[in-house]
């Protein structure tokens, strides 16, 4: 650095001067522009803009001017620089608004590879259909009960007003459990569990009961003998049929939508008045009936699907369950959740639901080709 | 029951023009099952007339056969130039002159099987001479149909002449409507339902008493009327017309005799039961009564039967001859020679015959009628419907001495409240309308201010109960007359724990890749040796099926593992090879004692000791989880190998399960079968020593008896046992947000310490401060020596209230490994 000047009688100090300090400005501003990445233009940086730059160093040389002198290249120095930094800091984004672009495209994969961490698992479409059905009746406020599958003879029978001669009670329906007089069966329906709940919870009872029940039936494409059943029960003071189709109609909405049931006459034991209950086709509402162009697969263009059985509790059953028929009333019914998949889901094959294979299993948690 | 519509129209002003198709829907509407309505003879069409045969040639074949080349007579319509048409016919059963059906070119037989003029035989036939079942009028008998009636001429339309066409319906019959397996009963219903008038074809009522036609008597209640009637000069050779024949086989049984026919005609119609005894066969008095030890019978179907008891039979001297409502005995059968019957018509006890026809495996059109309820008050008639029909068709005259021996069975008579219907049925139906409807369907009413006194009609054992009455009116009224009403269900408190749980629990692990699958619960003994399951194991103790639906598998489950083994086999035989499938459900556990469950009375409730005494009985049903595994847990795939399905994922399996509840496990050594020594983790509940199950790699020898894939896995727990394990509340972490302190520690312990014993004991020395603790490597190596570890942990301290200094850090990872040390015999690796 040159010593001061005490007098005006300026040395010259090269450096100082317009000319080369405009110098410097350019071959600063010629090294960013030149400069493509983040490295570059680190290193442009370090040769004019940091503190060892001509620029830097001139700057310096400034105490060595006479205060006259001082004034005019102090803001000389100060503008140049000025315009370096600015430069430096436009290119600095440019450089890695340019380098972050070249990044995202480097950085590119085929999105479309498999990335599976864990195998597909599904819940079974029958467990996921008895656990909707479930649902449905929670939100109306009513409660799920639940039962052994080995079941007493008298709840199962006995209880619900089936004759000890009733054909049911053979075993050609029924399996029972060894020595075959021992009372002892595999339910055949999940009522049991309705005079269960009779028997144990206080009135009014509102509750489902979804279950595996037993048969001694066929096995083929449309029977099973292991099935699956879902009931209801209501027993409250007042309770009539209006209630029932009332109650039926909102489950039918609620898992098909905007569709009606109808009720026909029918016999069982725990049940007086007793009915079937139809569906009306949650697909064709009808219009394929006696239209042979359009036929419905769901109905079989009859119109209407046979979804279960229904009817007012027999005051019999309330009777053995310590139910005060005087004061009370109360329905049931009972649906095939097998049967429901079959036509809700178009299972060709009922035996598919019990072999295991994992195809069956995961049809409903989105395994498309 | 199988209803031709003509022959309901016989009882039933039903509207001209209405179809089968029509009464069908309105019979639906009024709660009968209608499972098919059948247009018979449709498959029949085109020109099919009457012929006579004027002249015929025999002509024998080649191939051995002999054909009549004829010359029939169609009618002028028909003919050809020469007033005949040629035809060929392969049947020999005809003379000239005789009558046949004649399905000339254009017509169409049943099986699409199209009538064109054709040459055959060296001849132009110019039609076909028809068989019975050619026309789908049931069997041949010999040869072609030959019609005997006198007023035929021919030309004249075939299908009227035959009863071809007839619309039949198909009806399912609830056991709760008897009536309905008669022509008469559904003639009644459909009357009703078209409110049309009802010509009932029972008429005369059952009379007084008499003793005077063939002798009979009644030894038992189980039979309390019996109506016998003699037809004398009967002449069992004739054939039965033909509108009776067709209308029993559209009935759905088959024509046999004249006097068979007539009896099963009249069964049809009033659903009366008949039975007819060849009078020369019966030995003296025809006694009713419950069959001795030891007899036997020979019945119809040349079945020796031997009797019980409690069989109801119709006796005379020589013994039994009949199981009475079931079916006659072979030794007083009619013959071709038959010439005076004896006309049974009687009642007999319900449950009588439905116990005899059960116990006998053998259901008959009568033990079905009787069984389901039978109308007292037809027996009489039905008898002389008969006897008149014997009379006009196989030309014998009735005896008018007849025998009337007990007499119709009183009919309980309910009272009910008039406002009941309406208070059941959720729809006002006025007293006025109960009373009209009730009436209409033959109940007999006397009212008493709001009360109705009600007698049933005598074929109507179902309205016994003051609801049969409602249910009786809901149907007539139409319940979809019914408004519907969403009742009010009190506030519900949703699902139970339990049931929530178990959904949890069946998401979190299908969402951890498992593949639920559902099976039978029935399993061989065989299954469980498969297993290696001990004699004395608590799985052994198997329920077993007194009918199971196979004798192979005639146990219930006990573990679920069997079913998802053969779901394993299933899976692979369908070239399904990856797979980690699960299930939960109910496995069945013996009692140690068996106990029959008690049948108390269901007059009332049960006593509590009762109840007890039934749950008692029943075998322990705990719900089980289990999955098991084979093959890659994920297969090869873009820059990742397959990753095999090991004893770690069945682990795995339990802990998302137990997470789910909000429990977590910890795993020991366990030796349980059907698992590898060396690789079974016992699960227990963390903190406690309950074991919940087992998971790990299945025993070599298991995969092998089992046939599935070498190094299967497989867990199974307890499902109930988590459940019921997990906790209600729980409090939510209190965060610290002061700075963490981490401390890895290496620790060397013998090979065969558990790496789990390391961890807890490091978390018992570690003290409050510890956050979590990782094991982050095993190491194994020359350098720390032969038959030891190398366990890294590494471990977090925190505190809730300040920053931890490092020397209070090390402090209590020192005390950790101390602890370790301790218990373990750990050295910390120091290099």
């Amino acid at each position: 650095m040159s010593g001061p000047n005490k007098s005006y009688d300026p040395v010259q100090v090269t450096p100082l001067n317009a000319e080369s300090v405009e110098a410097m400005v350019a071959a600063a501003l010629q090294a960013f522009a030149a400069a493509t990445s983040v490295a570059e233009l680190k290193q442009a940086r370090a040769a004019h803009a940091a503190d060892r730059s001509p620029i830097a160093l001139a700057n310096r040389e400034i105490g060595a001017l006479p205060p006259q002198a001082r004034k005019d290249a102090g803001a000389r120095i100060g503008q140049a620089r000025g315009r370096i930094n600015a430069a430096l800091k436009e290119r600095e984004a440019e450089v890695s608004a340019d380098e972050l672009s070249r990044m995202l495209v480097a950085e590119r994969v085929d999105v479309t590879l498999p990335v599976e961490l864990t195998p597909v698992g599904a819940v079974h479409p029958i467990t996921a259909l008895m656990d909707q059905m479930c649902d449905v009746f929670v939100a109306m406020g009513w409660e799920v009960a639940e039962g052994p599958e080995l079941e007493a003879e008298w709840l199962n029978f006995d209880a619900l007003n089936f004759i000890p001669d009733h054909p049911a009670r053979t075993m050609q329906d029924t399996l029972f459990a060894d020595p075959a007089d021992g009372g002892i069966v595999l339910r055949t329906h999940t009522s049991p569990v309705q005079a269960r709940t009779l028997l144990d919870r206080d009135l009014p009872v509102y509750v489902v009961c979804p279950g595996r029940v037993y048969r001694a039936d066929e096995f083929d494409a449309t029977h099973l003998p292991v099935f699956h059943q879902i009931e209801g029960l209501c027993v409250d003071k007042g309770i009539t049929m209006g209630h029932l189709r009332g109650t039926l109609d909102a489950f039918a909405r609620a898992m098909f939508g905007d569709v009606r049931t109808r009720m026909r006459p029918n016999f069982f034991p725990f049940t007086e008045p007793s009915a079937e209950v139809d569906l009306e086709c949650y697909v064709c509402h009808g219009s394929s009936v006696g239209d042979p162009a359009n036929p419905c697969r769901t109905c079989n263009s009859e119109g209407w699907i046979e979804w279960g059985g229904c009817g007012i509790v027999n005051p019999r059953v309330l009777q053995a369950c310590g139910v005060d028929t005087d004061i009370y009333s109360g329905f049931a019914f009972g649906m095939g959740v097998d049967r429901t998949l079959m036509f809700r889901n178009n299972t060709a094959d009922l035996r598919d639901t019990v072999e295991g294979d994992i195809r069956f299993s995961r049809s409903l948690a989105g395994t498309a080709r | 029951m199988r209803a031709p519509l003509s022959w309901l129209r016989d009882y039933a002003a039903l509207p001209e023009g209405l179809t089968g198709h029509d009464l069908g829907q309105a019979l639906i509407r009024a709660g009968l099952e209608v499972e098919t309505v059948e247009s018979a003879g449709s498959d029949v069409t085109g020109p099919l007339v009457v012929g006579r045969v004027v002249q015929f040639d025999a002509e024998p074949q080649k191939n051995g056969k002999t054909i009549r080349w004829c010359r029939v007579d169609v009618g002028p319509e028909h003919n050809d130039e020469s007033g005949a048409r040629g035809i060929v016919c392969g049947a020999d059963n005809f003379a000239v002159n005789d009558l046949v059906v004649v399905a000339l070119p254009g017509a169409v037989l049943p099986g699409n099987f199209a009538i064109a003029a054709r040459r055959t035989y060296g001849h132009v036939s110019d039609g076909m001479i028809c068989s019975a079942k050619e026309l789908g009028l049931g069997d041949d008998q010999g040869g072609i149909l030959v019609l005997t009636d006198d007023d035929l001429a021919p030309g004249m339309s075939a299908y009227e002449v035959l009863h071809l066409r007839d619309d039949v319906l198909d009806i399912a019959v609830t056991p709760d409507r008897g009536y309905c397996w008669s022509l008469r009963g559904l003639a009644r219903e459909a009357a009703q339902a078209l409110d049309v008038a009802f010509g009932d074809p029972v008429e005369l009522p059952v009379p007084a008493q008499s003793a005077a036609g063939y002798p009979v008597r009644l030894e038992s209640a189980a039979c309390p009327l019996f109506v016998a009637v003699t037809v004398t000069g009967v002449d069992s050779t004739r054939p039965s017309p033909r509108w009776m024949q067709r209308r029993i086989q559209l009935a759905g049984m088959r024509p046999i005799s004249l006097t068979v026919d007539i009896t099963n005609y009249v069964m049809l119609e009033t659903g009366q039961p008949i039975h007819a005894y060849d009078a020369d066969r019966l030995n003296g008095a025809i006694v009713v009564r419950q069959a001795r030890l030891g007899e036997k019978i020979v019945t119809l179907d040349d079945v020796i039967r031997d009797l019980d008891s409690e069989d109801l039979l119709i006796t005379d001297d020589s013994g039994p001859i009949g199981l009475a409502g079931v079916m006659g005995g072979a030794s007083t059968e009619l013959s071709g020679n038959t010439s005076t019957v004896v006309i049974e018509a009687a009642h007999f006890d319900a449950l009588t015959i439905a116990r005899t026809s059960r116990r006998h495996k053998l259901s008959s059109e009568a033990s079905k009628r009787f069984e389901r309820g039978v109308d007292a008050a037809a027996t009489y008639a039905a008898a002389h419907r008969v006897a008149r029909l014997l009379e006009q068709l196989a030309g014998g005259t009735v005896d008018e001495a007849e025998s009337v021996v007990g007499a119709v069975p009183e009919v309980p008579a309910q009272r009910i409240d008039a406002a009941l219907p309406s208070r059941i049925l959720g729809l006002e139906v006025p007293t006025d309308k109960v009373v009209e409807l009730l009436e209409a369907v033959g109940v007999q009413l006397s009212r008493d201010g709001e009360r109705l006194l009600l007698v049933p009609p005598t074929w109507r054992p179902d309205l016994r109960d003051p609801y049969d009455y409602v249910e009786e009116v809901g149907r007539l009224i139409g319940l979809e007359n019914i408004p519907p009403v969403v009742p009010n269900a009190p506030a519900g408190r949703g699902l139970a724990k339990s049931q929530r749980l178990r959904r949890a629990v069946n998401h979190a692990v299908a969402a951890a890749g498992f593949v639920e699958v559902l099976s039978f619960p029935f399993v061989a003994r065989g299954d469980l040796d498969q297993l290696q399951i001990p004699a004395d194991d608590e799985r052994a103790q198997l329920v077993r099926l007194a009918n199971p639906l196979s004798e192979t598998s005639p146990y219930l489950r006990t573990t679920l593992l069997p079913g998802l083994l053969a779901a394993v086999t299933r899976n692979t035989s369908r070239s399904n090879d990856d797979l980690a499938l699960f299930e939960a459900g109910l496995v069945f556990l013996e009692n140690k004692e068996k106990r029959a469950a008690p049948r108390p009375s269901v007059a009332q409730r049960p006593t509590d000791e009762e109840l007890a005494a039934i749950n008692t009985a029943l075998p322990r049903q705990p719900r089980h989880l289990a999955t098991v595994l084979t093959g890659n847990w994920l297969p090869a795939r873009a820059f990742a190998p397959a990753e095999p399905a090991t004893w770690g994922h069945a682990v795995v399996f339990v802990e998302a399960a137990a997470r789910a509840v909000g429990l977590s496990v910890v795993r020991r050594a366990g030796q349980h079968a059907p698992w590898h020594p060396g690789r079974c983790a016992e699960i227990l509940i963390a903190g406690t020593q309950t074991v919940i199950g087992y998971a790990g790699e299945l025993h070599p020898s298991v995969c092998k008896a089992s046939g599935v894939p070498a190094r299967t896995c497989a867990a199974e727990i307890d499902l109930d046992a988590l459940i019921g394990a997990a906790p209600d509340g729980g409090d939510v972490a209190d965060l610290s947000t002061f700075p963490v302190a981490k401390e890895d520690v290496a620790l060397i312990v013998d090979d065969v310490v558990p790496a789990e014993d390391v961890r807890r004991s490091l978390v018992a020395g570690a003290g409050p401060l510890l956050e979590s603790v990782r094991l982050f490597d095993v190491y194994v190596g020359e350098q720390i020596g032969i038959g030891k570890k190398s366990l890294a942990f590494a471990l977090r301290f925190r505190a809730s209230d300040r920053t931890l200094t490092d020397a209070e850090a090390a402090a209590a990872r020192d005390a950790a490994v101390a602890a370790a040390a301790e218990a373990t015999g750990a050295v910390q690796r120091t290099e």
